[in-house]
């Protein structure tokens, strides 16, 4: 091997460690921020029920998924109804995970940051701003969510539109359950309803 | 036009950008560059139409970068003629080597030549995809990287 190829490949294998800092990687959502760059940021958040994905744009909390839902399908998804200025930015979504901690050591009832409804539309959207309105620590039927949303025969369908709720925990769709005392279903599994429904009854 | 989410790509071509720029403009600009190349990126992004080679973008957007910073470092000392009659040694600034002497002497060559090394050996395209990034035909970045390390060959012997 001539000396300049060899001296090549050695210094490009002493570079192959070496990636942008997370100093740098910091610095840069803080300039996409100030520059309207950061469409969609998001995090993983621990959580009692596993780690969550949380997602926000600029006008709020857009997205929260439970693990089973793959991260790239999550971002896939978001990138293409939203936009693909995506970036991970940890310290933009502080304050709804604070909210988070608060809320599963059960201090906190009612989430303050602003919801960006964006992923919902027409009548599933109508329906989990009904249940958004559901104080917690109690309960409504299907039938009374779809009445509130202004269906009040259309009781599958607020169902579907629970079920597609991208937003578990702040939008508290845990908080519908069936006529007669029946939990009903939920997208994250049935024992995270119960665990919810546990703790705001505490 | 469906787009992956941009943090896919600096998952996958971060690493490969930023040592792309560590050789080529040292690690002391590198960062500066590495957020200059994000950024222009990051504008560019939605309006994308092409989204086969990402990587090849991206690098793209970071030569051009580099070669801001590089004519910008030029300019401080006097400009430099340009490369086919210039010899060994000659010099475009003062330039951290950042350890591997290498790199510096690979900052000396002309332009295209010098993108085209670090492009192929650094940031590990292949010929396809360095004429992606430099806009030019896959015979002329084959012919920029050969013609780019016969002179550093030259350079080095005794």
């Amino acid at each position: 091997m001539n000396g300049i190829d060899r001296e090549l490949t050695e210094a490009v294998s002493g570079l192959t460690q070496g990636g942008p800092s997370a100093e740098v990687l910091r610095a840069l959502n803080t300039r996409a921020a100030k520059e309207g760059l950061l469409d969609v940021a998001y995090a993983q958040v621990d959580s009692p029920l596993g780690p969550l994905t949380v997602v926000a744009t600029e006008r709020g909390l857009v997205r929260l998924a439970y693990p089973e839902r793959p991260l790239d399908q999550v971002l896939t998804d978001i990138a293409e109804e939203i936009s693909p200025r995506v970036l991970e930015a940890p310290e933009r979504l502080d304050p709804i995970r604070r909210e988070l901690d608060e809320y599963f050591e059960g201090r906190l009832r009612r989430f303050n940051e602003p919801v960006d409804w964006s992923l919902t539309r027409g009548f599933f959207r109508r329906v989990l701003e009904a249940t958004a309105r559901i104080a917690y620590g109690e309960v409504r039927t299907y039938g009374e969510v779809a009445a509130s949303a202004g269906s009040p025969r259309a009781v599958r369908a607020a169902g579907n539109g629970l079920g597609s709720n991208p937003l578990p925990v702040v939008v508290p769709c845990h908080r519908v359950v069936r006529t007669g005392g029946g939990l009903g279903g939920y997208t994250g599994g049935i024992e995270r309803k119960e665990f919810l429904l546990a703790l705001e009854r505490r | 036009m469906n787009l992956p989410p941009f943090q896919t790509l600096l998952d996958l071509h971060g690493g490969a950008v930023h040592r792309f720029l560590v050789a080529s403009v040292g690690a002391g600009e590198a960062d500066d560059c590495f957020q200059e190349a994000c950024i222009s990126a990051l504008r560019a992004y939605p309006g994308l139409e092409n989204a086969d080679n990402l990587r090849a973008w991206l690098l793209k957007i970071a030569q051009r970068k580099a070669i801001d910073a590089h004519r910008a470092r030029a300019r401080r000392p006097l400009p430099v003629a340009e490369p086919p009659e210039r010899g060994a040694g000659g010099g475009s600034g003062p330039v951290e080597s950042n350890g591997q002497p290498i790199w510096a002497r690979v900052r000396e060559l002309p332009e295209k030549q010098r993108m085209a090394v670090f492009l192929r050996s650094v940031a590990d395209l292949s010929y396809a995809d360095v004429a992606r990034a430099l806009d030019c035909s896959p015979d002329a970045a084959r012919r920029n990287v050969h013609e780019g390390l016969k002179r550093l060959r030259e350079e080095m012997a005794p």
